[in-house]
């Protein structure tokens, strides 16, 4: 199978007046097409840095980070922001939906980025909510639905644009454990149709429905086990 | 990202503060509906300058006597009896920039007719006097050369002597006695109105000139007239024509050195020219203030909007996490600037226009909306918003979208 993405010795450092404070250390790993990767480790340990880094919110200070075949550690933050439109889908641990709007428009949003018009907009995002188990709730404001079901919402957001990746920041940290096996149960299907998910968690047990993990440790890799 | 959807996302992001944003709006309202208000008042009242000077005829010299000294007694001024027919038939062949030049006599007396009687201002004049003042008969006909040389007791009756004489019954042919004397009434002349003095210009009799002075005005001089009225050839020789005029006139009567002259001359254009620029003085003053409360309206827009970019911190970073240039986050908040201002100046023109309207039926002062302003006040209102609008945009698009997701 190809990598979808592919890291080479990246580094990412932070100037902080005179002090220099180097997050990542020279990582390298692969993800090929498919996986469904846990990325774990202490808070400090280089695991958010290298999730911006992934998500094309930030760059690397040097390294080589190919995602999908594009190298976009060369890329100007115009086309970092199609990339994270068109290639990457996010969650994140606090649902981050637009308060005041219904579920149907905040999973449309990425579409509408994407210059989408508004009648396939709507189909495909309620194909979207439909794939995550929430036909029904479309008019639904965030705080009309639970938590779990926000987290739905912010899933569907992240599927609709039939991203090669999708990004999940400590997904299940605001929930319960009823609602965090849902939610993995629900990844673990996406991920059985073909999705490429990388998770970010610190919970052992949420890492464990994963196929892989990699784990963090002052800005360097320390284990990569599957199974 | 399409217009429709950034104006739709404003619109939203506008109506969910319903109250703030008609407060953020209320200064823009106020300063373009001021604005409206002024230019409508000022624009009236040029109007109505206009509409006075049309009433006068334009370009016009007025020639009145000097004083005179009787007795070590003077009189004021039009007291001496300096100015003849002569005088006008030379300026009117001698001075280049004159067109035509209209002695005239005038009188009051009690007119009579039937039972009726009305006491009113009599004027003997020559038919270039009506060509000046650029003033036609309603019905009838008016003076006529032969009636000035044959000195017929004809008359041309102003619209206030005919209300108050005939009431709604025709006068043309009907004999009313001027002075005891009976004259024929062969006209009446078109509604004048208010001169700018405000005397009403239709509450006067014309005679011919000649019937004047042999009848009515009893004078030692016969041919001697109270006024002449003189109309340039156009409003840029108005100054060289009573030059002309002038030194005329001083060669004429003789006037050298240090004598007195006895007359003078009245450019009635150039007293109505002043009233014209006070009044656009006072509307440029007006507007001066209109827009300053449009700047501070400005001013507030940016405030409130510098505070909706910091508390929608997480919203724009969850925008540009799923794919919002920053460009796109930079119109969005442009527009809702520009919604803002533009709503305002919308609403405020609607305030403004009914302002004037108001003012206009109140005080009975002539209003005039122009689509000038109108559009000047709707683009300068959008202004407003694209200026004080860019800088909390900027902020805006200028955000770390890591930051600003982390933004609590």
């Amino acid at each position: 199978m190809s990598d979808v993405i592919s890291l080479n010795d990246i580094r990412r450092v932070f100037i902080m007046g005179d002090q220099q404070f180097e997050a990542l250390k020279g990582i390298s790993f692969s993800i090929a097409a498919g996986e469904f990767v846990a990325i774990m480790g202490a808070s400090g340990s280089g695991k958010s840095t290298c999730m911006n880094i992934l998500g094309c919110l930030d760059r690397p200070t040097s390294g080589e980070y190919l995602l999908d075949g594009l190298d976009v550690g060369a890329m100007n933050p115009d086309q970092l922001a199609d990339i994270r439109n068109k290639k990457l889908g996010f969650v994140f641990q606090g649902f981050n939906l637009l308060a005041r709007t219904p579920a149907v428009e905040n999973v449309e949003l990425p579409l509408i980025y994407a210059g989408i018009s508004s009648k396939q907009r709507h189909a495909r995002a309620m194909a979207a909510l439909e794939q995550v188990g929430l036909s029904g709730k479309e008019n639904n404001h965030p705080s009309q639905l639970s938590g779990g079901q926000q987290q739905r919402v912010a899933i569907a957001r992240a599927l609709v644009n039939d991203p090669a990746v999708i990004l999940a920041d400590e997904p299940t940290g605001n929930l319960d454990s009823t609602t965090t096996e849902e939610i993995m149960n629900l990844f673990t299907t996406l991920n059985k149709q073909g999705i490429t998910i990388i998770m970010v968690t610190h919970e052992p047990d949420v890492a464990a429905n994963a196929g892989r993990r990699l784990t963090f440790r002052d800005g360097c890799i320390i284990g990569d086990t599957r199974g | 990202m399409d217009f429709l959807q950034t104006l739709k996302i404003a619109l939203r992001a506008l109506r969910t503060n319903k109250m703030r944003s008609f407060l953020t709006m209320l200064g823009i309202i106020i300063g373009i509906a001021a604005v409206i208000a002024m230019m409508a008042v000022g624009s009236g009242a040029s109007y109505v300058i206009s509409q006075q000077i049309a009433s006068i005829g334009s370009n016009i010299i007025l020639v009145v006597p000097g004083s005179t000294t009787s007795g070590g007694l003077r009189t004021g001024s039009g007291g001496a009896q300096s100015l003849t027919s002569d005088d006008a038939k030379a300026i009117m062949n001698e001075c280049p920039s004159v067109e035509s030049a209209a002695p005239t006599v005038r009188s009051s007396g009690l007119v009579v007719y039937g039972n009726m009687n009305w006491s009113t201002l009599i004027m003997g004049a020559t038919p270039e006097m009506f060509d000046i003042r650029e003033w036609g008969v309603s019905s009838g006909r008016t003076i006529s050369q032969q009636d000035g040389d044959g000195a017929a007791k004809v008359c041309l009756l102003g619209q206030t002597v005919v209300d108050n004489l005939f009431g709604s019954t025709d006068p043309i042919g009907k004999i009313v006695r001027i002075k005891k004397i009976p004259f024929t009434v062969i006209g009446v002349l078109e509604r004048k109105g208010q001169s700018p003095q405000g005397t009403d210009q239709d509450d006067t009799i014309f005679v011919p000139l000649r019937t004047a002075q042999r009848n009515l005005v009893r004078s030692s001089f016969p041919n001697t007239v109270g006024a002449l009225l003189i109309k340039a050839k156009s409003e840029d020789l108005l100054t060289k024509a009573e030059e002309e005029i002038n030194s005329l006139l001083n060669q004429r009567h003789r006037i050298t050195g240090a004598k007195e002259a006895d007359f003078s001359t009245r450019n009635l254009s150039e007293i109505l020219a002043v009233a014209e620029q006070s009044s656009r003085a006072m509307s440029l003053l007006l507007g001066a203030v209109a827009s300053i409360s449009l700047v501070v309206g400005g001013i507030g827009i940016m405030n409130i909007m510098l505070v909706s970019v910091t508390e929608r911190t997480r919203e724009i970073g969850i925008r540009m996490a799923i794919g919002a240039r920053k460009s796109d986050i930079l119109l969005q908040f442009m527009t809702e600037a520009v919604l803002l201002t533009m709503l305002g100046g919308i609403i405020g023109i609607l305030l403004g226009a009914g302002g004037a309207a108001i003012v206009s039926r109140l005080l009975s002062w002539p209003t005039l909306i122009s689509t000038k302003s109108i559009t000047v006040a709707f683009f300068f209102s959008a202004a407003v918003g694209i200026f004080f609008g860019f800088y909390p945009a900027r902020k805006a698009a200028g955000l770390n979208p890591i930051e600003a997701l982390r933004y609590e």
